[in-house]
């Protein structure tokens, strides 16, 4: 228990649990993204898809939402206390730094963050529980998306955030793997190539389904 | 080659600082970054003004002393380089050139250019070092190490402690720093014994100076003059990790491990 408080409380021990809970969360996003697509064999495969998680597999269903939420909030904790810690760490700041190496993806990090934050909360309100949906039908998915991506604003700011997952993904996939010490010694060590397809091939594969509702592929 | 500088002018530590400007005139080019300031200062002592206060000491990108923040950049715009190792020729002619202290909480400044870098001084002694016996020398070869292993611990150990990848970091962290040091005896069997401890003490005392935590945005590895590897980092925060998950209440002490 001691380790474990001495661990937490070290500005590496956070970084590691942001790391794993970051990899959970990749994990997750994989294997919704693949859910989501069967959107596209039609309403009753992905109903059927739906039935399948909130019938028969309900407890799997339960214990991934327990392990989801547990990861965000450790991940929201750590991310927030490190932000802290960091910005003490330099009072009076440089008239001008110039970043040489910094990537768009890592300088956005936070703030994409807290996008994803407020993106995650609206997604359950709005697919999950409903209540900022005009018209959800429980166990109706597919009409749900056809009828929740009808409101514009609402597809476009799924897009937004998806954006700003492949980004979060990008650094994310590449720095845990640092953070964690699993990266091979490397002689261009902030190359990558894993992450690059990655944070695609995740945000491209989510975008589709709002994408494909707005221009009328899939209605 | 002629250029406006701005520097930051502070009494002490605890006055505040502020900016001035000052003209460098008739520098030569092959003057190094240091040898401009020298000239200015005697200009500023000619005049019976107070010459701006910087540490330097070897002047040949060994010894770590000459950190300063040239334009927003650590050492300067030469890759691979010190400060001291920066020539005027690398600026074009008529620049403006900003010079600021490290900024780091850690890193108090004492005067002008000068700041107070002995927190690495504490993170070396929570632990690194190692513990050798005394007695006669042992036998040169009596430790076989492989060739990987000690260019790989070598190019770990070039660190100067000069705190540029502190200076350089948006976090304000240390971890290239103390990952470097970590590594250079991490990766050679005479570090081996105190290995797991080493990291525990070194990264708590890391932590206790207020340094920032790694993104891995790789800004330090940039501004290193020494070109150390953000790998450093990986390989300390794996055996932080492997500490933590090895260490026994019992071995809280300050004994050695692993
Ligand atoms: C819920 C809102 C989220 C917030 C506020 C957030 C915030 C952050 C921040 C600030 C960092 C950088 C930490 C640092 O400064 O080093 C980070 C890293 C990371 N995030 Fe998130 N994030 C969120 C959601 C997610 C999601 C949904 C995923 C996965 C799909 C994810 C995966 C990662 C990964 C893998 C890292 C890298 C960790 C490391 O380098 O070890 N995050 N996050
Ligand atoms: S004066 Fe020694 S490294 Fe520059």
């Amino acid at each position: 228990m001691n380790m474990l408080l001495t661990f937490w409380r070290s500005t590496i021990g956070k970084k590691v649990v942001m790391g794993v809970t970051g990899l959970i969360g990749l994990g997750f996003v994989i294997g919704h993204m693949a859910g989501n697509l069967q959107a596209f064999s039609g309403a009753e495969k992905l109903d059927a898809y739906g039935a399948l998680l909130h019938g028969p597999l309900h407890e799997l269903l339960l214990i991934a939402r327990v392990v989801l939420i547990a990861a965000v909030i450790l991940h929201i904790t750590a991310a927030y206390q490190l932000t802290m810690i960091s910005r003490a760490a330099r009072p009076v700041d440089y008239a001008g730094r110039k970043p040489q190496v910094s990537t768009l993806a890592s300088k956005t990090l936070k703030w994409g963050g807290v996008l994803l934050l407020v993106f995650i909360v609206f997604h359950i309100l709005h697919f999950t529980i409903g209540t900022v949906h005009p018209d959800f039908v429980d166990g109706k998915v597919y009409r749900n998306l056809a009828t929740g991506f009808e409101v514009k604003w609402v597809a476009a700011f799924y897009l937004v955030a998806m954006i700003a997952l492949g980004m979060h993904l990008y650094h994310g996939a590449w720095s845990s793997m640092r953070t964690l010490g699993l990266a091979r010694q490397s002689a261009h060590p902030l190359k990558r190539y894993l992450p690059v397809a990655l944070a695609i091939v995740i945000s491209l594969g989510f975008a589709v389904i709002p994408l494909a509702f707005l221009l009328g592929v899939l209605r | 080659m002629n250029f406006t500088l701005k520097v930051w002018r502070q009494a002490n530590a605890k006055s505040a600082g502020r900016l001035e400007t000052y003209a460098a005139k008739e520098i030569p080019s092959d003057a190094s970054f240091l040898e401009m300031i020298d000239i200015v200062n005697d200009h500023l002592e000619a005049d019976g003004k107070e010459p701006i206060a910087f540490a330097h000491d070897c002047r040949e990108g060994i010894c770590g002393s000459c950190s300063m923040m040239i334009d927003g950049v650590a050492h300067g715009p030469v890759k691979g380089a010190a400060t001291c190792q920066v020539h005027m020729r690398s600026f074009k002619d008529g620049q403006v050139i900003t010079i600021e202290p490290w900024r780091s909480v850690a890193f108090p400044v004492l005067k002008d250019l000068v700041t107070d870098r002995s927190a690495f001084d504490r993170i070396i002694q929570a632990g690194g070092y190692i513990s050798a016996p005394t007695g006669g020398a042992r036998d040169a070869n009596e430790i076989l190490v492989a060739k990987s292993d000690s260019d790989s611990a070598m190019d770990a150990a070039a660190c100067i402690g000069c705190g540029a990848c502190v200076a350089a970091c948006p976090n304000g962290s240390a971890s290239l720093f103390t990952g470097a040091k970590i590594a250079h005896l991490a990766r050679l069997p005479q570090g081996q014994p105190e290995r797991y401890k080493r990291v525990e003490l070194m990264v708590a005392q890391m932590d206790d100076e207020h340094f920032g935590h790694c993104t891995l945005y790789g800004e330090c590895q940039a501004a290193c003059p020494k070109q150390i590897s953000i790998d450093v980092i990986g390989l300390m925060n794996r055996d932080y990790i492997v500490a933590m998950a090895t260490k026994t209440p019992d071995m809280a002490g300050a004994s050695g491990h692993g």
